[in-house]
């Protein structure tokens, strides 16, 4: 499968077997979705569980809660992860805080699916990385899977989680894994590993970091996108990176990632989300503080230019290969 | 003609030393306005958005097709739920005036919406108050020394001392908890709603917000969800003239009703006497029994008062005249019931007296026993551990490690 089609197939094995899971969004219903993540799921499941929402994402989050609260298990898309502001409020101090404020009288299991990143001619407005906006909110969980394998497995979690979660897809791997070279032809994930997705129920856990790439010398750790150009960049420059898929960026797989640290004594983090007070920065301050000793040479950040995405200039400003094969390097060399 | 553009400041009728001003409420008389069947289309009803729904007359009786005939008994329950909402605000207000609670806001002058509309509603039915509506928790079944230990912060509050007092919940009364953040209960009804619908359900939800907060976007969300989808829900705007200083004109009740704002979308607008707990038990029960019956979505406006400062945090001499609230031409909700029962012959000045005294008795009793876990100077006090619990499902594992932190750091004192 690719990761679409087992995003569609987490969505169709949680509805089938829980009639309180249901899905709404724009798009999502009778056409199936702009990226066909749900395509299928209105004729099978119906349109009182497969729910064309008005362009209103605040009002998606904010009906999305208010049925949870009443026994379903409510789906969000937002369309793009750029179009997730409108509804920040009711993440942020609602759907976060409800267990908290009510003292687990009252919680919503809302999960929110949003595609989010570059690499697809999607300029400023269809190509951020906002995760780092969430995990600063305590009270959510946020998900980045990098494969179809994983995407499966940890949409149906998230969906039978008892917390809110806020799962981001990275779309240009919804195809194919990319390794930062837009020149070359498209690669499917039919030749993938982890495009081998089985057709029934399996999870992934929340909160668990995966070696994507076992190695010695140092440690990569990224997600999304970035890790199969993280992979491509270790066999780039022949550095025996070890490639560390975050996958859940809250709660925080510490001791994966800090294990691989120790071990290697040198770490390089890559996130396409613009660098500046970024998720990359509590990675940095964590592993610092866990593996300090062991460090032989201060973390390096590759991160997105701190501008906004330009449409024009893509290339320039994704952490493409070449970036990436520069932070090993810097990495390698400092003292 | 005006021959250049430009704003209009909207400006209130009257401030600080000026004549109260009431001239720009349209009014009905009691009893005027039709009381449609509730299948009807809402292009027929529009003007119900526009009069005013009035059931209590000049002369305390009720008049016209919106009369619920209530028997005595009833009115004199919804009576005392209205006291006693007042006497515990009278008490609480008076309790943070003494600095022994942080912060209060009370609902003098509304109390007939949450008693009226409580009544109406159903239990199964499920409410997303506002800030203001305290006697939807307490006519639930919220007690008063919850309510008391809630706004103290002490070992019994029902929120663990995380929330700013008259932050209520109640899960067995279907009360939402109160978020703070204004209007984001009324699109979180809608979505209530809809499950219920979805799992054929016949419980409707109610939300109510204040006319400034229909400015929100959230406002809009809500209309629009609930027209799309014909949700069974009751949107209320309790306009209480007054958004902290800010009159109803600045959230743009100037030109047309906020009863009329779900017009554009086909939502039926009633307004109401907010003060009138006839008009507002009747118009309830007709917009509850429309969402039942697959009716959809009716948006209720209230026209009251708010007969007190926004919270303790506020002065309104500052903005508004003192003598407003005694100026308002729908005046005071308990006082109208109560010479309502008179004139029928079920009440009398001796039995108010006698309730009141009750009330304010067991008010001051809920308050001694509410004292006893704990007030913001004396113990018992809550563990301050408890603020790691709640924050997910389980406590993550850096939570946990920050709980224990924070134990170390407390125990080198």
């Amino acid at each position: 499968m690719n990761m679409i089609e087992a995003i569609r197939s987490a969505h169709d094995v949680m509805m089938d077997r829980d009639p309180t899971v249901i899905v709404l969004g724009q798009d999502v219903g009778y056409f199936g979705g702009v990226f066909r993540c749900t395509d299928g799921l209105q004729r099978k499941y119906g349109e009182h569980r497969v729910i064309d929402a008005p362009i209103a994402e605040g009002g998606i989050v904010a009906a999305a809660l208010g049925m949870g609260v009443n026994g379903l298990r409510p789906v969000a898309e937002i369309q793009f992860a750029d179009y997730i502001y409108p509804s920040f409020d009711q993440i942020v101090s609602e759907l976060a805080r409800l267990r908290y404020r009510s003292c687990g009288e009252f919680f919503s299991p809302v999960t929110i699916r949003t595609p989010c990143g570059g690499g697809i001619r999607g300029g400023q407005t269809h190509s951020q990385s906002p995760e780092g906006i969430f995990t600063h909110v305590s009270g959510i969980k946020t998900v980045m899977p990098s494969n179809p394998y994983d995407a499966k497995g940890l949409l149906i979690s998230a969906i039978e989680s008892d917390d809110p979660v806020v799962f981001f897809e990275p779309k240009r791997i919804y195809n194919g894994p990319f390794d930062g070279d837009p020149e070359k032809p498209g690669v499917s994930w039919a030749s993938h590993p982890k495009g081998e997705v089985p057709e029934g129920y399996y999870t992934v856990p929340l909160g668990s970091a995966e070696i994507a790439l076992p190695g010695e010398e140092l440690t990569i750790v990224t997600y999304g996108t970035l890790v199969h150009v993280a992979i491509a960049a270790a066999r780039e420059t022949g550095v025996d990176c070890e490639v560390i898929d975050v996958r859940t960026m809250a709660p925080l797989d510490v001791k994966t990632l800090a294990d691989s640290v120790k071990k290697t004594g040198r770490c390089l983090i890559a996130h396409e989300a613009t660098r500046f007070g970024g998720y990359g920065a509590e990675l940095a301050a964590t592993l610092q503080k866990e593996c300090f000793y062991q460090l032989e040479a201060p973390i390096g950040r590759v991160a997105g230019w701190d501008t906004p995405y330009p449409h024009a200039f893509e290339w320039q400003y994704f952490p493409g290969l070449k970036r990436l094969s520069a932070g090993i390097h810097r990495v390698m060399e400092a003292e | 003609m005006i021959t250049k553009s430009r704003l209009q400041i909207p400006r209130p009728s009257a401030r600080p030393g000026d004549e109260p001003d009431f001239s720009y409420l349209d009014l009905s008389p009691a009893g005027s306005i039709d009381k449609p069947q509730i299948g009807a289309r809402t292009r027929d009803i529009e003007f119900l958005s526009s009069g005013l729904v009035r059931v209590l007359d000049e002369d305390f009786t009720a008049k016209g097709p919106w009369d619920p005939n209530l028997d005595p008994t009833q009115l004199q329950v919804a009576l005392r739920w209205m006291m006693l909402t007042r006497a515990l605000d009278d008490r609480m207000w008076q309790i943070q005036r003494q600095g022994r609670i942080s912060f209060y806001m009370q609902s003098r002058g509304e109390e007939a919406v949450s008693i009226a509309q409580g009544m109406a509603l159903r239990s199964g039915d499920m409410c997303f108050p506002s800030y203001r509506n305290q006697g939807l928790y307490l006519y639930r079944g919220v007690k008063l020394v919850d309510m008391m230990c809630q706004c103290l912060s002490n070992t019994r509050d029902m929120c663990k001392g995380r929330q700013l007092p008259i932050m209520y919940h109640s899960k067995a009364g279907n009360v939402f908890s109160i978020s703070g953040n204004l209007a984001t209960q009324f699109p979180q009804a809608v979505g209530w709603a809809m499950a219920s619908a979805i799992k054929g359900e016949d419980h409707i939800a109610a939300s109510w917000v204040g006319d400034g907060s229909t400015a929100e976007a959230d406002f809009h969300y809500a209309l629009t969800f609930a027209a799309v989808y014909q949700a069974p829900v009751i949107l209320n705007v309790v306009n209480n003239q007054w958004a902290i200083s800010t009159f109803q004109g600045t959230a743009g009740g100037q030109r047309r009703p906020f009863a009329a704002r779900g017009l554009g979308l086909g939502i039926p607008g009633i307004r109401v006497d907010g003060n009138d707990l006839l008009a507002v038990y009747a118009v309830t029960l007709w917009a509850a029994d429309r969402a039942r019956r697959g009716g959809g979505p009716t948006l209720i406006e209230h026209v009251t008062y708010r007969g007190g400062a926004h919270s303790t945090s506020d002065d309104p001499s500052k903005y508004r005249p003192k003598d407003e609230w005694e100026a308002f031409p729908l005046g005071d909700p308990v006082e109208r019931l109560k010479q309502h029962l008179i004139v029928e012959g079920h009440w009398s000045e001796a039995k108010h007296e006698k309730l009141a005294e009750q009330l304010k008795a067991d008010v001051h009793a809920a308050w001694r026993e509410a004292q006893k876990y704990g007030t913001m100077t004396e113990g018992p006090f809550l563990d301050p551990a408890t603020m790691f619990e709640d924050v997910y499902d389980e406590m993550s594992a850096h939570l946990e490690s920050q709980r224990r932190r924070m134990l170390e750091v407390l125990s080198e004192n």
